[in-house]
């Protein structure tokens, strides 16, 4: 294999569900432990790890795992707000959603460009996430019932992003952090126009402020708990079993420098933020609990158990099947698409194509 | 995966130029039959919001590359030099102080 700059030196086969297995060079097994010393040296000094290093088999797992299925959220994200694209109030707000969701697209395709550099395949990925063998954000199987979900979506959800990308700007891997950096810098807008919608329709009739207050009931939920990922601390109110569940996760995945904090913390960073957003705008956020806690310097909410979590997830709902099928219908109706490519580039290596010089007037030259 | 099917996939490296007296920048990739599928992808993808100046593609299998923990004496030309440093010698501006 001729090595690019940005590909892995070992190859690795995504199994069904399984573990993936790398095939690591002849000669260089002997000194597995003195590649993980390095790594591990690396990672404790702050450096960053990139596509060509050695890494071990789960860090790489734990990596691809992530970054596929935060590629296919992105991917599947763009359903929920894309249908209001044909019926948004203006021709402003319908350039701004569009961006938007286009936007979104761009973000998957980084990050299957970064899952890329772990010696993956896109196409291996893309089915894994038709056929379910992959998951993506369950956020995202909740509906979009008014064109006021497009603003609550994007302040709250995006917002949750935001808080959860910040820290992996400065992942452990070089790729996904890049590709962060990119992310982060276009999310901004993303929550800042999703505010100015849910403003404005607060500005507007009752009706209208009824209609905002009534999609951040919807949306509160998925965006404190599923955004956020399970319960991994006593502090975010779990008990101490589940804390322990969702701990072992993520202390392997800090140890790896891949997450930065712990899910319960990150969660009550976004609760600060958004807390004094909604006060400003003028609604209400479905969660008695909430208060300023002078003690803490925090703002006190619900604690998300694991009841909470899993009623929030929406697994098998209708909606979860539609997202899916969608994917699966646009993958399909582009097939012909990709044959069409196929055959111009089979007949081009065929030397088949000449390619056609064309003067000023469109005219064939020669 | 048929080898045909292979070709739409054929990934290139993405450089970019951000603004004018910067060297290009490596971003990412995308995929594409021919160079110009790859630019316009690249194009698609990676300039959305129009500060680009330039962008090139090369195809990923085209960039050959060494990196320092893989092949340590092709580096080693460079170590243990401090000769090659400014610091190595008397600063130009004070009465005395070659501290090393």
């Amino acid at each position: 294999m001729c090595a690019g700059i940005e590909r892995p030196r070992s190859d690795l086969f995504i199994c069904e569900g399984t573990a993936t297995a790398a095939v690591l060079d002849e000669g260089v097994v002997d000194g597995v432990e003195q590649l993980n010393a390095h790594f591990e040296a690396l990672l404790a000094a702050g450096e960053q790890i990139e596509p060509r290093d050695w890494m071990p088999d789960g860090y790489r797992r734990m990596l691809v795992r992530q970054v596929s299925q935060h590629a296919h959220s992105e991917i599947i994200g763009m359903q929920p707000e894309g249908s209001w694209l044909t019926r948004a109030p203006s021709l402003h707000r319908k350039a701004s959603l569009l961006a938007k969701v286009q936007d979104e697209a761009g973000h998957g395709l980084y990050l299957y460009s970064a899952a890329e550099t772990l010696g993956v395949s896109r196409a291996d990925l893309l089915d894994a996430l038709h056929s379910g063998h992959q998951r993506y954000a369950a956020t995202f199987n909740h509906p979009a019932l008014t064109w006021a979900d497009t603003g609550a979506i994007a302040w709250l959800t995006d917002g949750a992003a935001v808080v959860n990308q910040a820290p992996l700007c400065h992942t452990s891997y070089g790729p996904y952090a890049r590709a962060m950096r990119r992310v982060c810098q276009e999310e901004a807008f993303h929550v800042r126009q999703g505010y100015d919608v849910l403003w404005s329709l607060c500005q507007g009739t009752p009706e209208q402020k009824e209609m905002a207050q009534d999609a951040v009931n919807r949306w509160w939920l998925p965006a404190v708990a599923l955004m956020f990922g399970p319960p991994d601390t006593v502090a975010g109110g779990a008990d101490d079993r589940t804390a322990a569940m969702g701990a072992a996760v993520s202390q392997r995945s800090m140890a790896w420098g891949i997450k930065r904090h712990t899910n319960d913390e990150l969660r009550q960073r976004f609760v600060d933020n958004v807390v004094p957003q909604a006060e400003r705008m003028g609604v209400t956020l479905p969660d008695p609990a909430i208060r300023w806690n002078e003690e803490r310097g925090h703002y006190d909410f619900s604690p998300i158990d694991w009841q909470l979590f899993r009623g929030a997830l929406g697994d098998g709902s209708q909606c979860a099947r539609q997202r899916l099928a969608h994917r699966v219908a646009a993958h399909e109706d582009g097939a012909w698409v990709r044959e069409a490519v196929d055959a111009y580039a089979a007949q081009l290596a065929d030397g088949e194509l000449e390619s056609v010089e064309l003067d000023d007037e469109g005219r064939r030259v020669s | 995966m048929s080898e045909r099917s292979a070709r739409v996939l054929t990934p290139w490296e993405v450089f970019i130029r951000p603004r004018r007296g910067l060297a290009h920048q490596h971003v990412g990739s995308v995929h594409g039959a021919d160079a110009d599928m790859a630019l316009a992808n690249a194009r698609d993808l990676y300039t959305r919001r129009g500060e680009t100046v330039s962008v090139w593609v090369v195809r990923s299998d085209s960039v050959h590359a060494a990196s320092p923990s893989e092949k340590d004496p092709f580096f080693s030309n460079a170590a243990h030099k401090p000769y090659r440093y400014p610091e190595h010698y008397i600063p130009l501006n004070e009465e005395s102080g070659h501290d090393g």
